[in-house]
Order: C-alpha cells, then sequence, then structure tokens
C-alpha cells in the first residue's frame, strides 16, 4: 500500500467507526453472549467425553501406537506421506517451517489493498486450498491406523511372518523398507544380510535394552515365532 | 420511601410519617407518648442520611482510585469507544482469550494436585481423577478446553485472513497473533505429556524424535526437551515448568500486546462495509 492507500484507508475507517456503536454494553454483551457459549461447549463435551486415562506409561512396551493430540494429526500425516528417510526432515521440519515464516510474512508480500475476499481471489483461493490441505491431513491422520501394517511386496510364504511383525510394533523403533520410524532401533531393511537366522533368533529372545524379548511369544505361540524370523532374515 | 414496596414501608416510622399508625400493637405506641414520636422521626432521618451514604459509597471509591491513578480518561476510552458495525465473526478473538482463561483457571487447580515427577505423575493424575472433589471434571474441562481453544484460535485466524484484516495498520497483530498460535501449539504439545499414561508417553517420544530430526538444532532441541540425551524424570518437570510457567507467561504477555492494539487501532470493519463506501464515494465523484 501506498501512502494515499494508507490515507484513504485510515478515513474510510474513521468513518465507519464513526458509524459504529459503543464497546459497552454492545460489543461486551455480545462478546460476554460467545463466552458463555464457549463455557457450555467445554462443559457439555466435558461431561459427554469425560477425561479418560490409559495405563500407565511403560517405557520398555514395544505394542502401543503413538498417537498425536488431534491438532497435531496433519502434521503426523506429512511425515507419513513423506516415506524416503533422506526427505523425513522436510516433512518434518521443513514444510512446517515452511508454513509458519510464510504465515508470519503474509502481511509483507500481501500488499494489495483489498480487504474483500472476493476482490483479492489469489488470496481466498490460497486460504480456501491451505484449509482444506490441512483438513485432509487431519482427516487421514484421524483415520489412518498406527504403523502396524507394513506396505512392502513379499512372497506369499513371508506374508505371516509379515503380519506378526507388523502387530508387534517393531515400526514403534525400527525401520522396515520404508516403514516405521528410524530409531532409536537400527534398520532392519537389511537384517537378513547382517546376521544368520539364529542370530537374529537369538536377539529377539535376548535383545539389548529397552528393547523388550520376544520370549513369550516364542512360548506363547513358536509358530508365528519362527515366522517372524524367517521374515526378518529374507530382509537382505 | 416511596422507591420501597407496600409491606417494607410499614414500619414504625413509615406509620408516623403516614400519619396513622400501622401494625398491632396500637396500645404500647400510644402509651409511649410524643416524646417516643419525636425520637422515632429522629432515627427515620438518621436511617435516611445513612442510606444516601451508603449509595454515595461506590461512587466515592472510584473517585478515590481516579484521583490517585487518573484512571477515568482511560476506562472512559476503553469502555465507550466506538466500534464498527460487526457481526458474530468478530467474538471468536476474544472467545479464544476466554477459552485461555478457562485453561488458566482449571490448570491451576490440577496443578494443586499434580506431581511432575516420572514416578509419582501417573498416580496423582489417579488421584485427580478417582479421589479430588470435581477432579475429574476440572481435568475433563482442561482436556476438552484445549481442543476448544485450538478451533477458536484456527477460526480467529481464519476470519483475519478472510476479512483481510491482517493489512495496513495491522500487521504487527497478525505476527503476535502468529505467535500466539505457535505458542497455543506448544501447549498443547507439551500438556499432552503430563497424565503420563502410554498414550501420552509415547506420542511425546515421537513429537520429540521429530524435532531431533530437524537440521542443526534440531538434535540440540530435542536434548533441551528431554533434558538429556534419554526420557527422564527431568523430561517430565522441564514439560511441566515450560507448560505451566514459562509459555502461559509469555502468552499472557502476548494477549496484553494484542489487546492494545486491537483498542488503539479500532477493530476492523466488516469488508463489504468497505467496499460499499467505496462504491458510494465513487459515485458522488461521479
Amino acid at each position: 500500500m501506498n501512502a494515499r492507500e494508507k490515507e484513504q484507508y485510515l478515513r474510510e475507517y474513521y468513518v465507519l467507526k464513526g458509524k459504529g456503536k459503543p464497546f459497552f454494553p454492545y460489543t461486551i454483551f455480545k462478546d460476554g453472549a460467545m463466552a458463555t457459549l464457549v463455557l457450555v461447549v467445554i462443559i457439555a463435551m466435558t461431561i459427554l467425553f469425560g477425561a479418560e486415562l490409559g495405563p500407565k506409561a511403560d517405557p520398555t512396551t514395544t505394542t502401543y501406537t503413538p498417537r498425536p493430540g488431534w491438532y497435531f494429526f496433519f502434521l503426523f500425516e506429512l511425515l507419513r506421506v513423506v516415506k524416503p528417510p533422506a526427505l523425513v526432515f522436510i516433512a518434518t521440519v521443513g514444510i512446517p517451517t515452511l508454513c509458519l515464516v510464510l504465515l508470519i510474512l503474509l502481511p509483507f508480500f500481501d500488499r494489495n489493498p483489498e480487504r474483500h475476499p472476493l476482490r483479492r481471489p489469489i488470496a481466498t483461493l490460497a486460504g480456501i486450498l491451505t484449509i482444506g490441505a490441512m483438513a485432509y491431513l487431519t482427516v487421514e491422520g484421524a483415520v489412518a491406523g498406527s504403523p502396524t501394517e507394513i506396505d512392502m511386496k513379499v512372497s506369499p510364504t513371508l506374508e505371516p511372518g509379515k503380519a506378526v511383525a507388523a502387530s508387534s510394533g517393531c515400526l514403534g523403533c525400527h525401520k522396515i523398507g520404508e516403514n516405521g520410524n528410524s530409531g532409536p532401533g537400527p534398520p532392519l531393511t537389511k537384517v537378513g544380510a547382517r546376521l544368520p537366522k539364529q542370530a537374529i533368533a537369538r536377539t529377539l529372545l535376548n535383545p539389548t535394552p529397552p528393547m523388550p524379548s520376544f520370549s513369550r511369544l516364542k512360548q506363547r505361540n513358536p509358530k508365528e515365532f519362527t515366522e517372524l524370523v524367517t521374515f526378518l532374515s529374507s530382509l537382505r | 420511601m416511596k422507591l420501597l414496596p407496600g409491606p417494607l414501608r410499614r414500619r414504625r416510622g413509615a406509620a408516623a410519617e403516614d400519619g396513622r399508625p400501622a401494625g398491632a400493637p396500637v396500645d404500647g405506641d400510644l402509651r409511649r407518648g410524643n416524646g417516643a414520636l419525636v425520637q422515632d422521626r429522629e432515627e427515620e432521618a438518621e436511617r435516611r442520611r445513612r442510606r444516601e451514604a451508603a449509595v454515595e459509597v461506590p461512587i466515592s471509591v472510584a473517585a478515590w482510585v481516579d484521583e490517585r491513578t487518573g484512571s477515568g480518561p482511560f476506562l472512559r476510552g476503553l469502555l465507550y469507544r466506538k466500534v464498527p458495525p460487526s457481526n458474530w465473526f468478530y467474538t471468536l478473538g476474544s472467545a479464544t482469550m476466554f477459552a485461555f482463561l478457562s485453561q488458566a483457571v482449571t490448570g491451576v487447580f490440577l496443578a494443586m494436585y499434580y506431581r511432575p515427577s516420572a514416578t509419582e505423575a501417573y498416580t496423582s493424575v489417579q488421584h485427580i481423577t478417582n479421589d479430588v472433589f470435581l477432579g475429574q471434571f476440572v481435568r475433563g474441562m482442561h482436556k476438552w478446553g484445549a481442543t476448544v481453544m485450538m478451533i477458536l484460535i484456527f477460526l480467529h485466524m481464519g476470519r483475519t485472513f478472510f476479512f483481510g484484516a491482517y493489512k495496513y495498520p495491522r500487521e504487527l497483530n497478525w505476527i503476535i497473533g502468529v505467535v500466539l498460535l505457535v505458542l497455543t501449539m506448544v501447549m498443547g504439545l507439551t500438556g499432552y505429556l503430563l497424565p503420563f499414561d502410554m498414550r501420552s508417553f509415547w506420542a511425546t517420544v515421537v513429537a520429540v524424535n521429530l524435532n531431533s530430526s530437524g537440521p542443526i538444532i534440531g538434535p540440540y532441541l530435542a536434548d533441551f526437551l528431554r533434558g538429556g540425551a534419554e526420557f527422564t524424570s527431568v523430561t517430565i518437570s522441564r514439560f511441566y515448568a515450560i507448560h505451566m510457567l514459562l509459555v502461559p507467561g509469555l502468552m499472557a504477555a502476548l494477549i496484553g500486546a494484542h489487546l492494545y492494539l486491537v483498542i488503539k487501532l479500532g477493530v476492523t470493519a466488516p469488508p463489504w462495509m468497505k467496499a460499499e463506501k467505496a462504491r458510494e464515494l465513487a459515485k458522488e465523484e461521479i
């Protein structure tokens, strides 16, 4: 905006402000009504949904799938969309930081003096698209399961082992292909090339902490344990 | 006296004023004679003086404060300043602030019972939920208040964006608003760990790991949040201090600055009013 546009805005605003009503009692009344509604909604949600408390945090478990608060679903989902490890930092830090910088600098690159949403179609469209993208990512993040699926092609004989690995929470700490988290455990993508089958089984039974032992799985269901070892040793 | 409804008026003094005795013990009143009547009148006058003095109290208190602070003109300017014709979208900002205040109040009560250590956090939250009077209710209000505040702050930002309210002369207030949005999300992140159940613990582990994936400062930021290389009791007290002291303090200060600028620069008018105004002016010029 140049000096003339600024001056014109201030003049117009002065006229419109003169036409307005005093803050007290008119605005106070509206704000008060809205505040009451907010309080009612908070209390209604409290009564309807309560405040559940899950089981106590257990840092040694691996079967638990992390879920953030719903308002972080869009960031979470962004992370799931970007899978190649070299690009992960783009999803975790790059895109959010870029969006934030754009948001802060908005008044400096949008210098159009027009304020009506229909008279600045680019800004309005960009806003609607951003909201749409965030809503889409939030919904996807909400319905998407957790990292309990391993998205890779294996021969049918290895499928049962893949299912066991997926449901055992390995992906919470390990990477298998492009699935799972890159830490704290080492990637398992080529574990079969690093370790012979017996060594994999030994590690599963006597792992390095904080990884939990799979000896209970072996006692309860030796077949699943063997399938898991077969699947892991096939990764090379 | 006429201000009072009938039953309240019919007391002894009032009866004398009316010129006819009222109430049951007529004999007693007559027996006391003239002296008693004069005394009654004096008592009545005294009571009236006191009542008038009582009405003056708030006015004189206000005058006393004003004389010492000079806040009168400021308050008049604050309360009676004109606000351009607006609609309900303009209440979203104050609604967000109200949600923040609700979080502050419920948060203070939760802080009375919460113990920020890895061994005690979960049991203290259990204690709040199961034993403390209205504990579950207050914790629920804090939890759902966070959701409501997050929705309101995004709606408020949407209103500001689509109405072009971030433009001259309100650019700085937009920046303060974005910082407040980020701080609100930091509140969401740090508060999520505090109940210390499975859900909150693992979500926070992942969130901190995500931080550590950032270039250059990422690993340092993650170490700062954890208070070391591992999740320990230090982590939880660190998150607690950030959640209940650092960020709320910053937010309160920034909300103050945000409101100051709103009052100083004025509330925007809906953009279509501006458009109408411009069209009117254009017509006049032709």
